[in-house]
C-alpha cells in the first residue's frame, strides 16, 4: 500500500511539474505554431534564478513560511526575458518550421552557457529547507506537504487557464487568433501584442515550474536538455496544442516515470518513449489534438 | 569541351584535402577525421532534409548504430576488417532503419522531427541503462583493426589515423560523395525534389510518397552508420553521448551552416563546423554561447548557409562583369 501511495505522490508531483511546462510549450504552439525546443531552458533558468532569489529574500529575512510564494515570484521576475526572446522569434513566424525548431534549439545551446557563467558547472541546490510545511503522514507513508503544496498550485493554474481562455474576452482574443492569425487581426487584433503577451506567458509558466521544482531538486546544467525529452512526450500523448491533452500527457508521464524507476528502473525513459511512438501510431495527433492538416 | 565547374572545384577540393596532411600540422589532420566521419553521414542526412523536405533530429541514432555496431562486430565477434565491419553497420543501419522509417515516413514537418527524436532517445535510454549489454554511459570498446587487410603495425595510433586512415576515409568520402551525386541526379531524387515542393501534387503524378520517403530514409540511415564507424573506430569508443538528441541537433547545425540547398553544402558545413568547434574551445570555455549565437544569425540572416553565401558572390561577380 505505502509502495502505491509513493507511486502516485511522486507521480503526480512529477506530473505537475511537466504539466505546467508543457502548458507553456502547448500555449506557444497553439497560438505561434512554434514548437520550443527551449522550454526546458526556460525551466532550468527558473530553478537557478529560484535559487538566487530566495538566497537574497533569506538574506533580506524572508520568513521560512514564505518559500513558496517567494519562488512563485521569482518564476514571474525572470519569465519576463521571453519579452526579448519573442522578439528574437519573430523574425522566423511563417517561415519553415525546421528554421524556427533551429532558432529555439540555438537558444537552447545559448542558454547552457549562459547558466554555466552565472552559476557554474556544479549543481546546485537552495538553501531553504521546504520541510517547513511539515510533513503529512497517512498510514504508512509520509508527504511533504510542499510536495501537495506545488501539485495544488498546478491544479490551480490548469483551471485558471482554462477559465481565462474559455470566460474572458482576452482569452477569445487568444483563441481566435490560434485559430486565424490574419481574419483576428483584420478584426482589430493587434496581433504582435497578443504574440508577445503569449509568449511571455508560456516562459512563466516554465520558469515557475523550474522554480517550483528546486526546493526537491538540485538545478543542474543536463536538467534543460533533460526535460526537453519529457516535456515533448507529454505534447505527444496529450496533442500538440492541447491543454487538456497536456494535463493527460503530465499524468500519463508523470505516472509511468515513477511507476518504471520502483518496478524497473531500466525502463525509466524507455518505458516513456514507447508510450510517445505507440500513441504517435495509434492516435497520430494525440489523446486531444486535432488531426494534422 | 570545358568540364563543367562543379566538377573541377570537386577535383581541387579533394587534391587540396590530399596535401593537408602533409602541410599541416598533425592535430589539425588528426581533426580531419571526424569531418570526414560527418561528411559522411551528412551526405546522407541532407538527402533526407535537403532534398527530401525532412527534419529528422534522430539522425545521431544511425551514427550510434555505426559505432555501436563497429564495436559489436570488433569486440565481441573479434572481426578485424574494417571493410568488413563497415559493410555490416552500413547493411545493418538500413535494415534496421526500414522499419523505423515505416513509422516515421507516415509523417512530416513537425512530427516527423519528434517522432524520430522519440526514436532517437528510446536508442539512447537503451544504450544508457541495458549497461550489461552496451557498457552504460562508459560505453563499448572498439579494438584497432586493419584497413583492407593491412595491419600497419609500424604506426602508432596517431600516425595511423593521420596516415593510412586519413586518406582511407578521403577515399571512403569521395566514393560517398559519387554515390549520393547519382542518387540526387537520378530519377528518384528527382521525385524526392518535386515530393519535397508539393507532395500531394507528386501524388497525383504517381509518385508513391512513402515509398520514395522510406528509400530516401534508409540511405540516410546506411552513410549515418558509415560516418559513426569512423567517428567510433577514431575515438576507438562507442558511447551513447553520441546518440543523445543534442547531437542530433548538431548534424542539423553543421547542414544549414553549409547550406542545405547545395550538394556539397552539408560537407562544407562538417569542415567549417568541426574547425570553429574547435578554435572555439581553445579560446573559450562558453563555445557553446558563441556556437548558439552562430546558428541563431544563421537561422535569422542567413538560411542558405556558406554554400550560399559563395552562390550570392559568384552571381554578383557574374552580373557585375556582364553590367561592365
Amino acid at each position: 500500500m505505502s509502495a502505491f501511495a509513493n507511486i502516485v505522490l511522486g507521480g503526480v508531483f512529477h506530473a505537475a511539474v511537466l504539466f505546467l511546462v508543457a502548458a507553456g510549450l502547448q500555449l506557444v504552439f497553439g497560438v505561434q505554431k512554434i514548437l520550443n525546443l527551449a522550454c526546458g531552458s526556460f525551466y532550468a533558468l527558473g530553478a537557478y534564478f529560484g535559487i538566487t532569489f530566495v538566497g537574497f529574500a533569506i538574506a533580506s529575512g524572508m520568513p521560512a513560511w514564505a518559500l513558496l510564494p517567494v519562488l512563485v515570484l521569482a518564476g514571474l521576475i525572470v519569465g519576463l526575458v521571453g519579452l526579448p526572446i519573442e522578439r528574437m522569434l519573430r523574425t522566423v513566424y511563417g517561415r519553415d518550421e525546421s528554421f524556427q525548431l533551429l532558432l529555439t534549439f540555438a537558444l537552447l545551446l545559448m542558454f547552457q552557457d549562459v547558466f554555466r557563467f552565472f552559476w557554474g558547472a556544479n549543481p546546485r541546490s537552495i538553501e531553504a529547507n521546504y520541510l517547513v510545511y511539515g510533513k503529512l503522514a497517512g498510514g504508512d507513508f509520509t508527504v511533504p506537504v510542499y510536495n501537495l503544496l506545488v501539485i495544488l498550485a498546478a491544479i490551480l493554474v490548469a483551471a485558471g487557464f482554462g477559465l481565462f481562455l474559455q470566460k474572458t474576452n482576452y482569452g477569445r482574443v487568444l483563441r481566435a487568433t490560434a485559430e486565424n492569425r490574419a481574419m483576428a487581426e483584420a478584426l482589430g487584433v493587434n496581433v504582435s501584442r497578443v504574440y508577445a503577451a503569449v509568449f511571455t506567458a508560456g516562459t512563466m509558466l516554465g520558469t515557475v515550474a523550474g522554480a517550483l521544482v528546486v526546493p526537491t531538486a538540485a538545478a543542474s546544467l543536463d536538467m534543460a536538455v533533460e526535460l526537453v525529452v519529457e516535456a515533448f512526450a507529454v505534447v505527444v500523448i496529450g496533442g500538440l496544442g492541447s491543454m487538456p491533452g497536456a494535463l493527460a500527457g503530465a499524468v500519463v508521464v508523470g505516472l509511468i516515470h515513477a511507476y518504471a524507476i520502483y518496478a524497473y528502473p531500466e525502463l525509466e525513459l524507455l518505458a516513456t518513449y514507447l508510450i510517445v511512438i505507440g500513441v504517435l501510431l495509434l492516435r497520430p495527433a494525440g489523446l486531444f489534438g486535432r488531426p494534422a492538416t | 569541351m570545358k568540364p563543367p565547374p562543379q566538377i573541377v572545384a570537386a577535383l581541387f577540393g579533394v587534391a587540396a584535402l590530399a596535401v593537408f596532411p602533409l602541410l599541416a600540422p598533425t592535430y589539425y589532420a588528426g581533426l580531419m577525421i571526424p569531418f570526414f566521419a560527418y561528411a559522411i553521414a551528412l551526405l546522407g542526412f541532407n538527402l533526407l532534409f535537403g532534398y527530401g523536405g525532412l527534419l529528422s533530429f534522430g539522425h545521431a541514432m544511425f551514427i550510434g548504430f555505426g559505432a555501436y555496431g563497429t564495436a559489436v562486430m570488433a569486440g565481441v565477434f573479434g572481426v578485424k576488417s574494417f571493410e568488413l565491419a563497415l559493410a555490416a553497420v552500413v547493411l545493418g543501419s538500413a535494415l534496421a532503419a526500414i522499419p523505423i522509417g515505416l513509422l516515421c515516413v507516415r509523417y512530416t514537418g513537425i512530427f516527423f522531427g519528434m517522432l524520430t527524436l522519440a526514436f532517437g532517445m528510446l536508442f539512447h535510454s537503451f544504450l544508457f541503462k541495458f549497461y550489461y549489454v552496451t557498457g552504460g554511459d562508459s560505453g563499448m570498446r572498439i579494438p584497432r583493426m586493419n584497413i583492407l587487410g593491412l595491419e600497419f603495425a609500424q604506426y602508432n595510433k596517431i600516425t595511423f589515423l593521420t596516415g593510412p586512415f586519413y586518406y582511407y576515409c578521403l577515399a571512403l568520402l569521395v566514393i560517398a560523395a559519387f554515390a549520393m551525386w547519382r542518387i540526387v541526379h537520378s530519377p528518384f531524387g528527382l521525385h524526392l525534389r518535386a515530393l519535397r515542393e508539393n507532395s500531394r501534387k507528386a501524388e497525383y503524378l504517381g509518385v508513391h510518397v512513402r515509398r520514395f520517403r522510406l528509400a530516401a530514409f534508409v540511405i540516410s540511415a546506411a552513410f549515418g552508420a558509415a560516418g559513426g564507424a569512423i567517428l567510433g573506430f577514431r575515438i576507438g569508443l562507442a558511447d551513447p553521448e553520441l546518440v543523445y538528441w543534442t547531437q542530433s541537433g548538431q548534424l542539423v547545425f553543421m547542414t544549414v551552416l553549409g547550406g542545405f540547398h547545395h550538394f556539397l553544402g552539408p560537407v562544407i558545413g562538417a569542415l567549417a563546423f568541426t574547425f570553429l568547434q574547435d578554435q572555439l574551445q581553445s579560446l573559450t570555455q562558453y563555445w557553446r554561447f558563441v556556437l548558439g549565437a552562430i546558428l541563431a544569425l544563421l537561422v535569422i540572416g542567413f538560411p542558405a548557409g556558406i554554400a550560399g553565401w559563395a552562390d550570392l558572390a559568384n552571381w554578383r561577380l557574374k552580373s557585375r562583369k556582364a553590367a561592365a
